[in-house]
C-alpha cells in the first residue's frame, strides 16, 4: 500500500478537521467520531506489522517529497525496526486513550480535535526522516499536550502545563541549535538524516561531542533521565487518565527513539564515546532512584509516575550496551513499558473516577467490591515487576544479560532494584487492594465494559509477548544490530558508516 | 550423548496449566452451577494426567541404555537474539525425571487432601487455580532445559507462593507473610539472575547441556578477581538461599505458614523449596570446579541446620515447629551437596518430601480437627480420637527422625557419611549434622508428645466436637507414611548391605561430576560407627523430650528460665533476626526511599521552581529598566527639548520695535560683513 | 545746478535716513513709525535720483524712484490699514499695546 504512513500520520489530523466541526453539545457524537478517526490507523498499523520487512535494515514504506526545496527540506517519512514497535504502539493507544475519555464533559470538541492533534504530531515524530520535519512534528506535539494537561487536568494543572512545557521546549531549542549545525556541516546543506549519516566526518570530536550532548539533553528531558525528570511526577498527577496514558505510553519513548535515531545514527563515534556516562549510569541511576522514590508515594499515580522513570532506566542501560541482547532488549522494553505503564495508569483512572482520590492510605480490601478490578490490576503490577512469564520479563532480562557484558558492576546494581520494585508493588497491593475493606467504598461500582476494552487489549499483549516476544523481536532485531554496527564501526574510524 | 526427541513431556506442565486457566477464569462460575465438587475434579484431574505422563517418561527412560537417559522436547523458539538462544523445551533426565514423579505424585496426593481440607472455603476455586499454577510453574522449573526456562518457573512458584500464604487476604497479617516470601524471595532471584549473566558472558549459552559440554570455556576466566566459575556458583547458591530458605534468607519460610496448611506442606516443605538443591544438582558439574562455594553451601547448609533446629524446639505453634524442621532439613541437604554427595542430597529430598509433606498434613488433620487451633499448648492427648492422624505423625516423625529403617535413616546417614568421609567433608560437619539430628528428634518428640499424649488441654467447647478427618484427608496420610517407611529401601547404601538402587539410577545424571566418595572398601565399619552414633544421639534426644514433656521429670517452665530466660527468649524470638533484618534493611531502604523523594521535591524542584522564580526576577528587573532607564532616555530627551523651547521662546517679545531692531541690527552686520 | 557735488546729495539722503530710522526704532506711536518708514523710503529715493543725475544711464535711477514711491504709497495704505485693525483690537496705537504674540 502507498503513502501508508503519510495515511496514518495525517488521518487523525483529518478527524480532528472534522470534530471541530461538529457542534459542541453533542458530546457522545463527538466521541464516536474521534474514536473512528483513529481505528483507520490502528488497521493499518495492523497491515504493517503483517507486511513489514523483517529482513531488511532498509526504510520502508518511504514517502519522499520536496517541501522547501529552497533549503533542501523534504517531507521524508519512512519506516525501519527501530520505529516500527512504536509506530504500532501509538497506533494501539490512542483509540484506547479515546475510549478512556469518556469521562470529559467540558469542552468536549477542543479535547478530542488536541488529543487527535497530538496523535498526528506523535506519529509524525516516529515515521520523520527529514531532520527539520521531525523538529516541526516534535513541536506540534508539544502544544497540545500543554492545553490537554493544563484545561483538563486536576488541581495544579496550571503549574504542570507549563513545568512540562517550558522543560520540553528548552531541550527543544538545544535540539534546534544541533540540527542547524547539523544542517550548516552538511555540503549541501540538508536536513536529511539519511544523508547526515553519512557526512558526520565533517565535524571534529569536541563537535561532536557537544552535538551529541546538546541532542542528548534535550531527549534525556522526555525520557526521563534524573536530574531533569522532575516535570514528569508533576505531569502525570496532574492530567487526567487519557493523557497520563499516553504521556507515559508513547511520549517517553520519543527521548530513547532520538537517541537512537539521531544520537547512535548520526553521531555514532560521540555515541561510543559518551554512552557510558550519558546512558548506562544514569541509567541504572534511573531504575534505583525511581523505584525507591515510587516506594515513598502515597499518591498512586505518583507512583506510577516514578515506576516509569525506573523502567525507562532499563532502556538506557540495554542501549549502552551495545550487544544484540541489550539493544534489543531496550526496544522491546520500550514496546512493553508501553503497554505495562498504559495498563497502569488506565486502572488507576478505574479508581479515581470512582473514589475522586488516589491516596494509597486512604483504601483498602478493594479487592472484596472488585474482584475483576483487581485481577488485571494484578496481572499489571506484577507485569511492571518484571514476573517471568509476561512480557517485561523478557525485554528487562536481556538488557541486564546484554548489559552485564560491559557493565557487570552497573547491572548488579540495576539487577537489585527488582527487589525494590516488588517492594513497592506489592505494598501497595497490600493496602489498596488487600486487606479489610474500607466502609466508605462498599459499594464502589465494578470495571465496566468499556474499562474492560481498554484493558483486554493491552493484558492480552502483556501476557502474549511474554511467552512469544518474536512477535515483537523479529520486526527489530535486524535493523538494531545493524545500529550496533554503527556504532562500533564509527567508534573505530570516527566517522560514521551506513 | 544426544537427547531422544519426544513431544510427550510437554504435558507434563501443560495440563496443570489448563487446570489453572479454566479455574482461574471460570472456577467462580463453575462452582456457583456445579459446586465444589466439580472444581475438585478440575483441578486434580490434571495433576493425575501429569503424574501419568510423568510415568511415562520414567518408563521411557528406563528403556534407554543409562548414558542416553535424556528426553528432550523442544515446544517452540522462545528467545533467539545474538548468541542466546533459548527455547521453551522440556528435558527429562533421571534426577528430574525423580522430581516429576515427587511433585506430581505428592502433590496429587495434597490436592486430593485439599478437596476436604478447603471444602468450608468459598474461595474454593481460586485455591485450586493457585494450586495448579503452582503445579504446573514448579514443573517447569524441572522440565526446563536451560537457565532462563527455570527462572520462570523459579520465579513462578515464588508468585503463586506469594497467592497462596497471603491467600486469606482479608488479614493483613497474611498479606503480609506473603510479601515477606516474595521479596526475600526475590533478593535471592537477584542473585540467581547474575550467575545466568556471568554464565552467558564466559559460555555465550544457558542450555545446561551446552554449559556442561563448554565448561572448558570456563578455565581462567575472572570477574572482580574471582574465577567466574566459582562467582557464578556462588550467585545460584544465593539465589538457593532464598528459595530455599537458608540463612541469611530463611526469615520468610517461618512466616509463610500464614498460609492453608495443604500449601504449607506442598510449598514449603515438598517442593518449592527443594528447588535450590535441585539447581545445584542440575548445576553439578560447575559446583564440582568450585570448590570455595562448596565450602560456603556446606557452611550454610551446616548452620542453617543447626540453628533452624534450636529455634524449632521452643516453638509453640504446630506449624512453626515443622517450618523450622524445613529449614533445618534443607540445610542438612545443602550439607550434602556442599560435599559432593549430589545424589544423597537428592535422595534426602525425595525423602523428606514424603515425611515432611506427611508431617503437615497430620498437623493440618489436626488444626481441622480442633476447627484452627495451632497453638500446642492448647492440645494434648489426642492420639485416641484421631488415631490415623496420630499414627501416620508418628511414623513421619520417625523417619525425620532418622529411625534406623525409615526413609529418613537411610538418606539422612547417606549425608552424614559424606559430610565426614567425602574430601570436602569434615568431621566438624558431621559432627554439626548429628548435634541437628539429635535436635531434630528432641523437638519433633516434643511435638508428638505435647499434641499426642498428655492430658487434653483443648478449649471445652471444641474437645466435644473433635473427630478424625475424613478419607479425602485420611488416605493421603497414609499414603505418605507408608512413603516414609518404603522410599528408604530404594537407597540403602552397600555399607548396610543394599544395590543403592537410587544412586545408581541418578549416576548417568552425576557421572560427569566429582566422585561420591566411593570409599566402600576400607570404610564400611567406620560408616557402621558412625551411623551407631548418630542414632545414639537422635535417641538421647527423642529420651529427653520424653522426659520433659512426658514424664515431667524437668519442668519445661524451669528449662526455659535457665540463663536468666534470655537464652529462651533468643530462640523464641528466633535470634531476633527479623527485628535486625527490618531495624536495618527495612527501616534502611524505606529511609532512602524518603531521602530520595524529598531530594525530589525540594533540591530539584527547588532547582527548577528556583529558576522561574529568578527568571521571573529578572523579567521584573528588565521591566523597571526598561521603565525606569530607556524610558527615562527618551522622557528627559522630551524635557530637554521643552525646557530650550521655553528659553528661545522669550525672542518673542511681542513689542515691534525690539523686532525692528534686531532687523537692522542683523542687516547692520551683514552688510559689515560683506565689506571683509 | 552746476557744480554741487553728489556727496552732498548722499549725506542728505543719509541725514533722512538716520532720521527715519531713529524714528521707526524708538516711536511708539505706529503712525509715527510709518512716517519713518515713509522717511527711510524717501532716502533712498533721493539716493536714487542723485545717482541717477551723475551717472551715464539717468533713466534707470528715475524710474526706480517712481516704483519706489509707488510701493510707499501702496505699504502706506496697507499698513494704516493694519494700524486700524490694530487700533480696532488693542483700543490704541501704542506699539507696546500690541504684545498679545508675546511668549
Amino acid at each position: 500500500m502507498d503513502h501508508v504512513l503519510t495515511l496514518m500520520t495525517f488521518l487523525p489530523l483529518l478527524g480532528a478537521a472534522i470534530v471541530l466541526a461538529l457542534p459542541s453539545q453533542h458530546h457522545a457524537l463527538i466521541k464516536q467520531v474521534a474514536l473512528a478517526a483513529t481505528l483507520p490507523t490502528l488497521l493499518l498499523g495492523v497491515w504493517l506489522f503483517v507486511a513489514f520487512d523483517r529482513g531488511t535494515t532498509d526504510f520502508q514504506y518511504v514517502d519522499k517529497v520536496p517541501w522547501i526545496a529552497s533549503y533542501n527540506i523534504q517531507y521524508f517519512v519512512g519506516v525501519d525496526g527501530i520505529s516500527i514497535t512504536m509506530v504500532l504502539l501509538t497506533a494501539l493507544l490512542c483509540p484506547l486513550c479515546v475510549l478512556a475519555s469518556c469521562g470529559i464533559d467540558k469542552g468536549v470538541k477542543g479535547y478530542f480535535a488536541l488529543f487527535l492533534l497530538l496523535e498526528t504530531g506523535m506519529l509524525g515524530v516516529f515515521v520523520a526522516l527529514d531532520f527539520f520535519l521531525f523538529y516541526v512534528f516534535w513541536e506540534v506535539m508539544l502544544l497540545p499536550m500543554y492545553f490537554l494537561i493544563g484545561i483538563w487536568g486536576g488541581a495544579r494543572r496550571e503549574y504542570a502545563a507549563i513545568k512540562f512545557f517550558l522543560y520540553t521546549f528548552a531541550g527543544s531549542v538545544l535540539m534546534l541549535i544541533a540540527m542547524l549545525v547539523l544542517y550548516f556541516g552538511s555540503e549541501p546543506h540538508t536536513f536529511d538524516m539519511t544523508v547526515l549519516m553519512q557526512r558526520t566526518g565533517v565535524f571534529d570530536m569536541r563537535t561532536q561531542h557537544l552535538l551529541w550532548m546538546a541532542l542528548f539533553v534535550a531527549f534525556a528531558i522526555k525520557i526521563p533521565v534524573f536530574p531533569f525528570h522532575t516535570w514528569l511526577p508533576d505531569a502525570h498527577v496532574e492530567a487526567p487518565t487519557a493523557i497520563s496514558v499516553i504521556l507515559a505510553g508513547v511520549l517517553l519513548k520519543m527521548g530513547t527513539y532520538g537517541i537512537l535515531r539521531i544520537n547512535y545514527g548520526i553521531l555514532p563515534a560521540a555515541t561510543a564515546d559518551l554512552a557510558f556516562w550519558a546512558l548506562a549510569v544514569l541509567g541504572t541511576f534511573n531504575i534505583v532512584y525511581g523505584a525507591l522514590c515510587a516506594l515513598a508515594q502515597t499518591d498512586l499515580k505518583k507512583l506510577v509516575a516514578y515506576s516509569s522513570i525506573s523502567h525507562m532506566g532499563y532502556v538506557m542501560l540495554g542501549m549502552a550496551a551495545f550487544t544484540p541482547q541489550g539493544i534489543n532488549g531496550a526496544v522491546l522494553q520500550m514496546f512493553n513499558h508501553g503497554t505495562i505503564t498504559a495498563m497502569l495508569f488506565l486502572l488507576v483512572g478505574v479508581i479515581y473516577d470512582r473514589a475522586h482520590h488516589r491516596n494509597i492510605d486512604g483504601f483498602g480490601g478493594l479487592a472484596s467490591v472488585m474482584p475483576v478490578y483487581t485481577g488485571f490490576t494484578a496481572l499489571a503490577f506484577f507485569a511492571a515487576m518484571g514476573l517471568p512469564g509476561l512480557s517485561a520479563f523478557i525485554s528487562e532480562v536481556l538488557v541486564l544479560l546484554g548489559a552485564w557484558q560491559r557493565y557487570p558492576g552497573l547491572t548488579t546494581v540495576a539487577a537489585s532494584a527488582i527487589v525494590l520494585t516488588a517492594g513497592y508493588l506489592l505494598w501497595t497491593m497490600q493496602r489498596m487492594w488487600l486487606g479489610p475493606l474500607n466502609a466508605q467504598y462498599a459499594h464502589l461500582p465494578e470495571i465496566d465494559a468499556r474499562e474492560l476494552v481498554t484493558l483486554v487489549p493491552l493484558a492480552v499483549i502483556v501476557l502474549v509477548l511474554g511467552v512469544y516476544p518474536h512477535a515483537v523481536l523479529d520486526l527489530i532485531n535486524t535493523s538494531l544490530l545493524h545500529l550496533n554496527e554503527i556504532v562500533k564501526a564509527g567508534a573505530a574510524t570516527g566517522v560514521a558508516l551506513r | 550423548m544426544e537427547p531422544t526427541a519426544v513431544s510427550t513431556l510437554r504435558w507434563i506442565p501443560l495440563l496443570p496449566l489448563l487446570g489453572a486457566v479454566v479455574n482461574g477464569i471460570f472456577g467462580a462460575a463453575i462452582q456457583r452451577r456445579a459446586g465444589k465438587g466439580a472444581i475438585a475434579v478440575l483441578a486434580v484431574a490434571p495433576i493425575g494426567g501429569a503424574f501419568a505422563f510423568a510415568l511415562l517418561a520414567f518408563v521411557q527412560l528406563l528403556g534407554l541404555p543409562p548414558e542416553g537417559r535424556m528426553l528432550l522436547d523442544v515446544v517452540w523458539r522462545w528467545i533467539a537474539v545474538g548468541s542466546l538462544q533459548v527455547n521453551v523445551a522440556f528435558m527429562a533426565d533421571p534426577l528430574s525425571c525423580t522430581l516429576l514423579l515427587v511433585i506430581t505424585g505428592i502433590g496429587g496426593l495434597i490436592h486430593l487432601y485439599s478437596m476436604a481440607y478447603m471444602r468450608e472455603d468459598d474461595a474454593y476455586w481460586r485455591y485450586f487455580a493457585y494450586l495448579n499454577l503452582f503445579t504446573f510453574a514448579m514443573l517447569v522449573l524441572v522440565l526446563a532445559d536451560n537457565l532462563l526456562l527455570m527462572f520462570v518457573g523459579w520465579e513462578g512458584v515464588g508468585f503463586c507462593s506469594w497467592a497462596l500464604i497471603g491467600f486469606w487476604w482479608r488479614e493483613p497479617v497474611n498479606t503480609t507473610a506473603g510479601n515477606k516470601a516474595f521479596i526475600v524471595n526475590r533478593i535471592g532471584d537477584c542473585g540467581f539472575v547474575l550467575g545466568i549473566f556471568a554464565m552467558f558472558w564466559t559460555v555465550d549459552t544457558v542450555v545446561f547441556r551446552d554449559i556442561q559440554a563448554h565448561v572448558g570455556l570456563l578455565d581462567g576466566r575472572m570477574l572482580w578477581g574471582m574465577p567466574v566459575v566459582g562467582l557464578a556458583t556462588l550467585l545460584f547458591f544465593v539465589g538457593a538461599t532464598g528459595k530455599s530458605a537458608q540463612i541469611p534468607l530463611h526469615v520468610w519460610l517461618p512466616d509463610a505458614m500464614q498460609g492453608p496448611t495443604p500449601v504449607s506442606a506442598l510449598i514449603h516443605a515438598a517442593t518449592m523449596v527443594t528447588a535450590g538443591v535441585y539447581m545445584i544438582a542440575r548445576l553439578h558439574f560447575l559446583y564440582a570446579l568450585a570448590p570455595g562455594t562448596l565450602a560456603v553451601v556446606a557452611g550454610v547448609g551446616a548452620a542453617t541446620a543447626i540453628l533452624a533446629a534450636t529455634i524449632g524446639l521452643v516453638q509453640d505453634d504446630i506449624k512453626r515447629v515443622l517450618a523450622y524442621s524445613t529449614v533445618s532439613q534443607l540445610g542438612v541437604m545443602f550439607v550434602a551437596m556442599g560435599v559432593g554427595a549430589w545424589s544423597a542430597g537428592v535422595f534426602h529430598l525425595v525423602t523428606h518430601a514424603f515425611f515432611k509433606a506427611c508431617l503437615f498434613l497430620g498437623a493440618g488433620s489436626v488444626i481441622h480437627a480442633l476447627h484452627h487451633e495451632q497453638d500446642m499448648r492448647k492440645m494434648g492427648g489426642l492420639r485416641t480420637q484421631l488415631p490415623v492422624t496420630f499414627w501416620t505423625f508418628l511414623i513421619a516423625t520417625l523417619a525425620l527422625a532418622g529411625a534406623p529403617l525409615t526413609a529418613g535413616f537411610f538418606s539422612k546417614d547417606e549425608i552424614l557419611w559424606q559430610a565426614w568421609s567425602s574430601p570436602l567433608g569434615s568431621p566438624l560437619l558431621w559432627t554439626v549434622g548429628v548435634v541437628t539430628a539429635g535436635l531434630t528428634a528432641c523437638y519433633m518428640f516434643r511435638q508428638i508428645f505435647l499434641v499426642f499424649f498428655g492430658e487434653n488441654r483443648v478449649d471445652p467447647h471444641v474437645a466435644a466436637h473433635v473427630h478424625e478427618s475424613p478419607a479425602a484427608m485420611t488416605v493421603p496420610l497414609v499414603i505418605l507414611a507408608a512413603g516414609s517407611l518404603l522410599v528408604g529401601f530404594l537407597g540403602v547404601p552397600e555399607a548396610f548391605g543394599g544395590a543403592n538402587r537410587f544412586a545408581a539410577w541418578l549416576a548417568p545424571v552425576f557421572a560427569t561430576g566429582h566422585a561420591e566418595g566411593h570409599h566402600a572398601a576400607h570404610a564400611a565399619s567406620l560408616e557402621w560407627m558412625l551411623t551407631a552414633v548418630s542414632v545414639a544421639v537422635a535417641t538421647t534426644g527423642a529420651f529427653v523430650a520424653f522426659l520433659v514433656y512426658q514424664r515431667r521429670t524437668v519442668s519445661a517452665d524451669a528449662m526455659a528460665a535457665l540463663g536468666g530466660g534470655a537464652p529462651y527468649r533468643l530462640l523464641l524470638h528466633k535470634y531476633f533476626l527479623d527485628e535486625l533484618y527490618w531495624a536495618t534493611v527495612g527501616r534502611g531502604v524505606l529511609l532512602l526511599a524518603r531521602i530520595g523523594a524529598w531530594i525530589d521535591r525540594r533540591v530539584i524542584d527547588g532547582i527548577v521552581d528556583g529558576s522561574a522564580t529568578l527568571t521571573r526576577g529578572i523579567a521584573r528587573l528588565e521591566g523597571r529598566f526598561d521603565a525606569v532607564v530607556v524610558d527615562g532616555l527618551v522622557n528627559a530627551l522630551a524635557n530637554a527639548t521643552g525646557a530650550l523651547g521655553a528659553r528661545l521662546r522669550r525672542v518673542q517679545t511681542g513689542n515691534i520695535n525690539t523686532y525692528l531692531y534686531v532687523v537692522v541690527g542683523t542687516v547692520t552686520l551683514v552688510l559689515i560683513a560683506r565689506l571683509f | 545746478m552746476p557744480g554741487v557735488p553728489l556727496q552732498h546729495f548722499l549725506v542728505v539722503g543719509l541725514l533722512l535716513f538716520a532720521l527715519g530710522l531713529y524714528t521707526v526704532l524708538t516711536r511708539r506711536n505706529a503712525i509715527g513709525i510709518l512716517m519713518g518708514i515713509e522717511l527711510l523710503l524717501n532716502a533712498a529715493n533721493i539716493n536714487y535720483v542723485a545717482f541717477a543725475r551723475y551717472s551715464g544711464t539717468p533713466t534707470d535711477g528715475q524710474i526706480f524712484a517712481i516704483f519706489v514711491i509707488m510701493l510707499a504709497a501702496a505699504e502706506a495704505a496697507v499698513g494704516l490699514a493694519i494700524v486700524l485693525g490694530i487700533y480696532q483690537n488693542f483700543a490704541s496705537i501704542d506699539v507696546d499695546a500690541a504684545h498679545a504674540l508675546r511668549h
